[in-house]
């Protein structure tokens, strides 16, 4: 196994010592902190609610801790070189977001609401459901240039997702936005948030193919470049596509996201300017177009405008109006600087959705400015893991993948984040990891798995320049 | 690639920061307007989380606290209760779970709540010792046997009215009832019971509007009680410099620029008549043309001096009376009284009154005479403040005078009392299109005990529906409870 003048301890690839450590121990380090936060914050809640530490603390700090090490070891088994970073950070995010919603599920204003149901063991459950397919993504995506191959598959996945919640008898329209589908048996998935990922597939492949075409052929203009008229063609088609969500899913949201990924990746692809200049021209346009006459939309403007004028009416009575956007501010406002405290504010005044659109004003109102500082910045962190990882990327379909997600993931926080802020109008998307709901978790525990798969491949040492014992005999030759 | 993902980065970077300063505007620079907006029902929440701190009268509370029932959803922990609430509702005002809170309880509800920033150091003591929070108290200058007296003067006359009563000397307010009244503890709560029970002291479903404070809000026409102010301006311009001066009042009289003449009530002895005269017989004519021959501009001097024209603080806001400033002399005439546009509200005539007792000095009027933290220690304590000074001190005797004169020997006989100088006058002032409903029925008086010292003066307004018209008089109706009103605030001095 060893040459003869090698320390015994020494691999056979010698250039294993010059890589990258691959820090699986100070991802270990992290996750402790990321489970043991939560665990704490989870008994802070029970003994401002009831003056006692929950019943439930063992258990559920057993459970996370659990869930975190199986990951733990999913990743040093079959990513040993990923970044250290992910995965803690996503699990302090998740283990935060489910003490939020054990908190809220004791609020007796919310379970007296007609489609009150206990969502903390629910959302326990997905988390592990979440990080078992994280870790079958690592199992078998062994090499993410794999999906590759799956370009226009996942295309025509995408389109499927997309369309899903429009079929009739399927598609469930909650609250104005019809992004639901109804499955017998499991309840409502929100196809949207596996379409993000598979069309970060799609984008990757089609455009790491077509980047030249894309990025060469074009006249130059007043500064700009111009693309052929026919290269327009497919950013033409996801504009189409996102108007079409907008219009018939009447989700903002989910449109935006989809179109904003788009356009990053076209100018990761490209390094043109013009495309940035194009999405933007674009996406204004068809929002402003679908805002002034689509009425949930429109409505959803008006409140972001006046979320006074939405209140009084919603108070009045008036059919179509929610007092949400305002009680949110009012809950963000009354936490103030350092916050009520874990179990203090009276955030369930928010209602309906208050433990999954709205969860971040629980966060504003009872960890405060500070609290929620912090928490973006987390997100901040795992969108810069991110871009990390697709600059360190070696391959074109990685990096455009890898930077198509983290684009996705920080659009998805800022429009969630934004909206539920009172800077941009409400969408019905959800805090990636906080928010409940199943699909969300799956979805976004698949993400991570992802970029930890292409930062394992970025950050892997080059493999052993040869494995025949031959070139091992010629190794040795080195005086010692 | 590496270039546009860096460039993609610092976009990501971007948007973080974006919402890190949304995040700063919203939860630093509007957090205060945000958390204290009467809207957010975190405030309502936090009103009744704990025992609200109490309302006090001579040493007593008029109010209480206790746990509010578990049924239901409720997230009020305590509610407010009232002792004899009717007789102090115009004092207290209301603070109920479902309906919000006025007056005197919404105005220190910090204090009554505890979260007021002067209680900070008993609050921060309270949650190092895990003590509950406990609200301050508000200490109120009132007289707990005048109000008795008063309201229940009110109460068994049985129609609208008001009283006020002041010292004269700090502008104290003794005395501030209304009736009809309404009882506070009745709607306290948020549930079926306390809606009903708002709903049906609503104007719209109870035309006698029990909720009105009559004592603050409402303005009534002073009829001759205002006659008062007239000779007060009569004085101070040098018109007239005695009482017992010959005024130039002829009879009848003509107003100037009209063809109408200003009438008295009977057959008095007007033309003439010196002010002392006049005023004791309440002659429309001399004092009609004593405003006429001033002018608008010194009537209205005088009005302001008293407190006409600008709403009153105590602190619970009075609304302001009114004397008009664009007026022709005929319609001056009438104003000077206390016709045409001039209404007063009951404290604005108590403060005529105490003025006057007072030798010329008016004081600000005022209910909250300190504030305590849940301990008794002193928070803030209301010093008495001069307001203005409507009548030089030898001026105010010889209107104190004149005043005297008519308890003696006028139209207040009713508010005589043994052993005590009584200074007033009556007024009943018609209303109503042609007069045509039932006129008001005012008295203002003061008390002058033995050593020159003045403890009370009081205003009194009655509305009396049931009554026959002619039995209408300040003298008749509102003069008796204005007696017992003094006499209450006289024994307890002793």
């Amino acid at each position: 196994m060893s040459s003869t003048t090698n320390s015994p301890t020494h691999h056979t690839s010698t250039i294993g010592a010059i890589g990258a450590p691959s820090r699986r121990n100070t991802e270990l380090a992290l996750l402790i902190f990321a489970v043991v936060i939560p665990v704490f914050a989870y008994a802070n809640v029970g003994l401002a609610l009831d003056d006692q530490v929950p019943s439930g603390l063992l258990s559920y700090g057993l459970g996370l801790g659990l869930l975190a090490g199986v990951a733990h070891l999913g990743v040093r088994k079959f990513a040993p070189y990923a970044d250290p970073l992910l995965l803690p950070l996503a699990t302090l995010l998740n283990g935060l977001g489910l003490v939020c919603i054990w908190r809220l599920d004791q609020s007796k204003l919310l379970q007296s609401l007609p489609n009150f149901v206990t969502a903390a063991p629910r959302q326990l459950l997905y988390t592990a459901l979440g990080i078992a397919l994280f870790v079958v993504v690592l199992i078998f995506l062994k090499d993410h240039r794999v999906l590759q191959r799956y370009t226009y598959i996942s295309m025509f996945g995408a389109l499927v997702l997309l369309i899903l919640p429009l079929v009739p008898g399927l598609g469930a329209n909650i609250y104005g936005a019809k992004i639901w589908i109804r499955v017998p048996g499991l309840g409502s998935l929100q196809p949207g948030e596996f379409a993000k990922i598979v069309l970060a597939v799609f984008f990757a492949g089609y455009l790491m193919v077509k980047r030249d075409a894309l990025a060469l052929a074009s006249r130059r203009f007043m500064g700009l470049y111009l693309p052929r008229g026919r290269d327009l063609g497919p950013i033409l088609v996801v504009w189409g596509i996102s108007i079409l969500i907008l219009v018939f899913e009447t989700d903002l949201g989910t449109s935006l996201l989809f179109f904003g990924m788009f356009v990053i990746m076209l100018y990761v692809a490209t390094e043109r300017t013009s495309w940035i200049v194009f999405g933007l021209l674009m996406s204004s346009a068809g929002a402003v177009g679908v805002a002034s006459f689509e009425p949930h939309v429109k409505m959803r403007v008006q409140a972001w405008l006046d979320p006074m004028k939405e209140y009084t009416l919603s108070q009045q009575g008036q059919f179509g109006h929610s007092e949400q956007a305002m009680q949110a501010l009012w809950a963000f406002g009354s936490g103030g600087t350092l916050g009520s405290g874990w179990g203090q504010g009276h955030s369930d005044l928010i209602k309906f959705a208050a433990n999954s659109d709205f969860i971040l004003a629980t966060f504003g109102e009872e960890l405060g400015l500070a609290g929620i500082m912090a928490i973006l910045l987390i997100y901040g962190l795992i969108v810069e893991r991110g871009v990390r990882t697709a600059l360190a990327a070696r391959d074109p379909f990685g990096k455009l993948l890898a930077i198509g997600l983290s684009g996705a993931f920080a659009l998805q926080v800022f429009v969630v984040a934004g909206g539920v802020m009172g800077l941009i109008p409400l969408t019905g998307m959800t805090m990636p990891f906080m928010a409940y709901g199943g699909s969300s978790v799956l979805a976004n525990w698949a993400l991570i798995a992802i970029l930890i798969r292409i930062s394992d491949t970025a950050r892997r040492p080059a493999p052993a320049p040869a494995s025949n014992p031959d070139a091992e005999m010629t190794q040795v030759v080195r005086p010692s | 690639m590496n270039k546009p993902l860096r460039r993609i980065a610092i976009f990501c970077g971007l948007l973080v920061l974006t919402l890190l300063l949304r995040d700063n505007w919203l939860q630093y620079l509007k957090a205060d307007s945000l958390k204290e907006d009467p809207k957010n029902r975190r405030v309502t929440i936090a009103r009744y989380a704990t025992p609200r701190g109490d309302i006090i009268v001579g040493g007593n509370p008029i109010t209480g606290s206790a746990e509010s029932s578990k049924t239901g959803l409720n997230d009020l922990k305590y509610k407010r209760t009232y002792k004899n609430g009717p007789m102090w509702a115009p004092v207290t005002g209301y603070a109920s779970q479902a309906f919000g809170a006025t007056q005197l309880e919404s105005i220190e509800d910090g204090i009554l709540t505890g979260n007021d920033d002067r209680l900070f150091f008993r609050k921060t003591l309270d949650m190092i010792t895990g003590k509950e929070q406990q609200g301050g108290n508000v200490v109120t200058t009132l007289n707990a046997a005048a109000q008795k007296a008063a309201f229940d003067g009110l109460s068994k006359q049985g129609g609208k009215g008001a009283v006020v009563a002041l010292e004269p000397s700090t502008g104290k307010i003794l005395a501030l009832a209304s009736y009809p009244s309404y009882d506070p503890s009745s709607f306290a709560g948020n549930s079926d019971d306390d809606a009903a029970a708002w709903k049906k002291l609503q104007k719209k479903y109870n035309p006698s509007d029990p909720m009105l404070n009559r004592a603050l809000r409402e303005t009534y026409p002073p009829g001759s009680t205002f006659k008062v102010v007239t000779a007060a301006a009569a004085l101070e311009n040098g018109k007239y410099t005695s009482a017992d001066q010959k005024t130039d009042s002829p009879l009848p009289w003509t107003m100037p620029g009209t063809t109408t003449q200003l009438k008295n009530e009977g057959n008095i002895p007007c033309k003439d008549a010196p002010m002392r005269v006049a005023l004791q017989y309440s002659c429309n004519t001399v004092f009609g043309k004593i405003g006429s021959d001033l002018g608008n501009d010194k009537m209205l001097e005088e009005a302001k001096k008293f407190g006409f024209d600008a709403e009153q603080f105590t602190p619970v806001r009075a609304t302001a009376s009114v004397f008009s400033d664009d007026m022709n002399q005929s319609q001056t005439a009438l104003s000077s009284i206390g016709q045409y546009n001039t209404a007063a509200t009951p404290l604005q005539m108590a403060m005529v009154a105490s003025a006057v007792a007072n030798d010329g000095k008016l004081m600000k009027p005022y209910m909250v005479d300190e504030l305590e933290s849940s301990n008794v220690d002193p928070v803030a304590k209301t010093e008495p403040e001069e307001l203005s000074r409507p009548l030089s001190a030898e001026n105010a005797q010889i209107l104190q005078d004149m005043m005297q004169t008519v308890v003696e020997k006028g139209t207040g006989t009713n508010a005589k009392i043994d052993g005590v100088v009584v200074g007033g006058k009556t007024g009943t002032a018609q209303h109503g299109v042609e007069n045509s409903e039932n006129p008001y029925a005012w008295f203002i008086s003061y008390a002058k005990l033995g050593d020159g010292s003045s403890p009370v003066a009081v205003a009194v307004v009655i509305e009396d529906e049931g009554a026959n018209r002619d039995d209408i008089s300040g003298g008749g109706l509102a003069a008796p409870i204005a007696k017992n009103v003094m006499e209450a605030v006289i024994d307890s001095k002793k």
